[in-house]
């Protein structure tokens, strides 16, 4: 019987590897972005230059598809939590897990011509 | 069968512990993180596309209200980060009784305070 369509994971087990996985990634960004910004003196140049950078490219987008992952599961977590409407819940789960992928084709798209 | 049993209905006697005022934190500092991406991934596209529209972005930074959705987004940012750490470390077997749940959620919260100031710092 399947009991957790609405997550991510095929398991509750998938899920927990999952959501920690993607933190690693994110973490590790989020310190990337840190490091270059409290080490650099900030002007268009650098800042393009920076997300010109074949490594930036990828770790951005790496970190965002983390990012879907991460919220996906979290997302679901916190609303099968406090939402207790099904298809209240359902339509919250369809529509946030949406927004995640939209922001994962705008970092494709922000980064295509940089 | 003893009639007169404990009762305590009253909320206002009832307190969240420290470790339980953690957890509730993170879900909603994932949430606001989760929102303010939106708002990162348009100030990035803006900031990409032409140096006019960089200056422009450094522009919306000067205005106050901008400057405080930032810090406030990077201070979620900072309190998800860091009880997600510790949430790790958790999983590892650390930081599971009650004592020390409280000091590292005490611990996480004066971190979170001192990257806030500092994420202050860098917006204003």
């Amino acid at each position: 019987m399947v009991k957790v369509a609405g997550t991510f994971g095929r398991s509750g087990v998938h899920d927990y590897i999952l959501l920690r996985a993607s933190a690693v990634i994110l973490l590790a960004y989020i310190l990337y972005l840190v490091g270059f910004v409290a080490s650099a003196d900030i002007t268009y140049q650098v800042w393009t230059g920076f997300f010109s950078l074949t490594l930036t490219k990828v770790f951005t987008l790496m970190a965002l598809v983390a990012m879907l992952v991460h919220a996906w599961i979290g997302i679901w977590q916190v609303l099968t939590d406090y939402v207790k409407c099904t298809l209240l819940r359902g339509t919250l789960q369809f529509v946030l897990t949406t927004v995640a992928f939209a922001y994962v084709i705008f970092g494709f798209v922000i980064l295509w011509g940089v | 069968m003893r009639k007169e049993r404990p009762k305590n209905l009253d909320l206002s006697t009832v307190k969240f512990p420290i470790t339980a005022t953690a957890s509730i934190l993170h879900r909603v500092s994932g949430i606001i993180v989760f929102i303010a991406l939106a708002i990162f991934l348009t100030l990035l596209n803006c900031s990409l596309s032409s140096a006019q529209d960089f200056q422009s972005v450094q522009g919306y930074l000067d205005l106050f209200i901008v400057e405080f959705i930032f810090w406030g987004s990077l201070t979620g940012l900072a309190y998800h980060a860091v009880f997600g750490v510790r949430h790790m470390i958790q999983d590892l077997g650390y930081w599971e009784e009650m004592d020390s749940a409280s000091l590292s959620a005490k611990v996480g919260f004066g971190l979170t305070a001192v990257l806030s100031i500092l994420a202050g710092i860098l917006v204003w």
